[in-house]
């Protein structure tokens, strides 16, 4: 059995026995790896403080047969600032489910690895809703299946865009509209966005209009998983 | 084909639906209790009939009771104004082997967790808020975990927990008696040194 070092993200975790836990991280140069960190769960455990979700590690494993096992992990950076507040948590959460349902195991995928590093320390910098929106919108379109938001997808109109048509990958104009109804402050902030000027986007005052992104890159990546993102449904009822 | 008779065979499936027990164990349970001295059994039987007739849920806490009430809520000595929060019955157990707690506790039942679709809804937490509110409450401990399940679950009850005269904290995070610095991971030594005390002269 081969031990091999990698860097990754902790996308989530599951209980295992007594005191393990199955690690599930999207790594740099391996994809998805499913590996088990046995006595994490332990207050005594050398490294279980450093494979909670959302963890950027550096981790040494040997290869199992099904599973691989964690034999050390060190902490790459330390963002605490993600467990500062709950809406933090949660667009953390998100990232984290969103990756973990678009990478596979045995397919390295270090685009996906740098944006997902990318995406949290986001997260941790900006106190906004549209780091998880833009972060969405990007995997879309690394995923081959990007919104086209500069013109519109049926006469090619770049005036009077007025609608998202997520069927046809990208908005529309006032006499093709299908759709979501898409605000002109929503357009420009996915304009924003997806045209590489993140930051512009990110600086940003909180609106309506950024609700209304957050909402529409849910439904763009839900479509696209063909599943509900459990993460950013949990606190509608609350 | 079944490899054993149909009565042995349900035994084994019945012990391997039991958590963190395979099948050799499930086998091995069985078989051990087949060559054991029958009172054996009769002990086992009886002492799992009696505790799924015993036990249940208490009504005021949710921790595990023989009664009505588990022996904590009806114990007059404890400190009926400060609340502990946690997330499972074994946690009560925890905290009540320090010796350190005298007031009552309140058991969610679980912990929000984001990824796997685990809200407060599915949790007792409108019934924190009900004794919060009416059993005269001046403190509530956050008792829940140090993972990210249970910060997330401190953090949305420090959020609607906000009630006047109700004084809300969160257990300390921090190194493990008898434990190497070294080893230590940044996260949990950062928190203690953030969270550190003067020493006592």
């Amino acid at each position: 059995m081969g031990i091999y070092r990698d860097v990754g993200v902790v996308l989530r975790t599951y209980k295992l026995g007594e005191s393990d836990r199955i690690i599930v991280l999207c790594t740099q140069g391996r994809g998805k790896v499913r590996a088990v960190a046995k006595g994490v769960r332990k207050t005594k455990s050398r490294f279980g403080g450093r494979l909670e979700p959302g963890s950027h590690v550096l981790v040494q494993m040997y290869e199992g047969r099904e599973l691989d096992i964690v034999s050390q992990a060190e902490l790459v950076e330390t963002l605490p600032e993600l467990r500062t507040g709950l809406d933090r948590l949660g667009r953390c959460a998100a990232i984290l489910e969103a990756v973990d349902q678009v990478s596979q195991e045995g397919e390295a995928n270090a685009v996906l690895y740098d944006m997902t590093v990318g995406a949290l320390r986001a997260v941790a910098h900006w106190d906004t809703p549209l780091v998880t929106s833009a972060f969405f919108f990007k995997l879309l379109a690394v995923e081959g299946v990007g919104v086209s938001v500069g013109a519109c997808v049926e006469c090619a109109a770049e005036t009077d865009l007025v609608a998202l048509d997520l069927a046809s990958g990208g908005v529309r104009c006032r006499s093709h509209r299908e759709g979501v109804a898409v605000s002109p402050e929503a357009l420009l902030i996915l304009q924003l966005v997806l045209g590489g000027r993140l930051a512009q986007a990110l600086a940003l005052p909180i609106g309506a209009a950024t609700f209304e992104v957050d909402h529409l890159a849910h439904l763009a990546l839900e479509r696209h998983i063909e599943r509900r993102l459990r993460s950013i449904h949990i606190l509608d009822g609350s | 084909m079944a490899d054993y008779p149909a009565a042995i065979q349900e035994l084994i499936d019945a012990f391997g639906r039991l958590p963190g027990i395979g099948p050799k164990s499930a086998q091995r349970i069985t078989f051990h209790l087949l060559k054991a001295d029958a009172s054996e059994s009769a002990r086992l039987v009886r002492a799992l009939s009696e505790a799924t007739a015993r036990v249940s849920f208490c009504s005021v806490c949710f921790n595990l009771a023989e009664g009505e009430q588990c022996m904590v809520c009806s114990d007059p000595q404890r400190d009926p104004h400060v609340l502990c929060v946690v997330e499972e019955p074994r946690d009560v157990v925890a905290v009540e082997r320090t010796r350190e707690f005298r007031g009552r506790y309140h058991v969610l039942g679980g912990a929000i967790d984001h990824l796997q679709g685990v809200g407060p809804e599915q949790l007792r937490v409108r019934e924190l808020l009900a004794r919060v509110q009416g059993e005269g409450i001046t403190e509530v401990i956050l008792c829940t975990n140090p993972n990210i399940e249970g910060e997330a679950t401190a953090l949305y009850l420090s959020r609607v927990l906000d009630v006047p005269g109700v004084t809300v904290s969160r257990i300390a995070s921090g190194l493990p008696v008898g434990g190497d610095l070294e080893y230590a991971d940044e996260l949990t030594l950062g928190r203690a040194l953030e969270g550190r005390r003067t020493v006592v002269r």
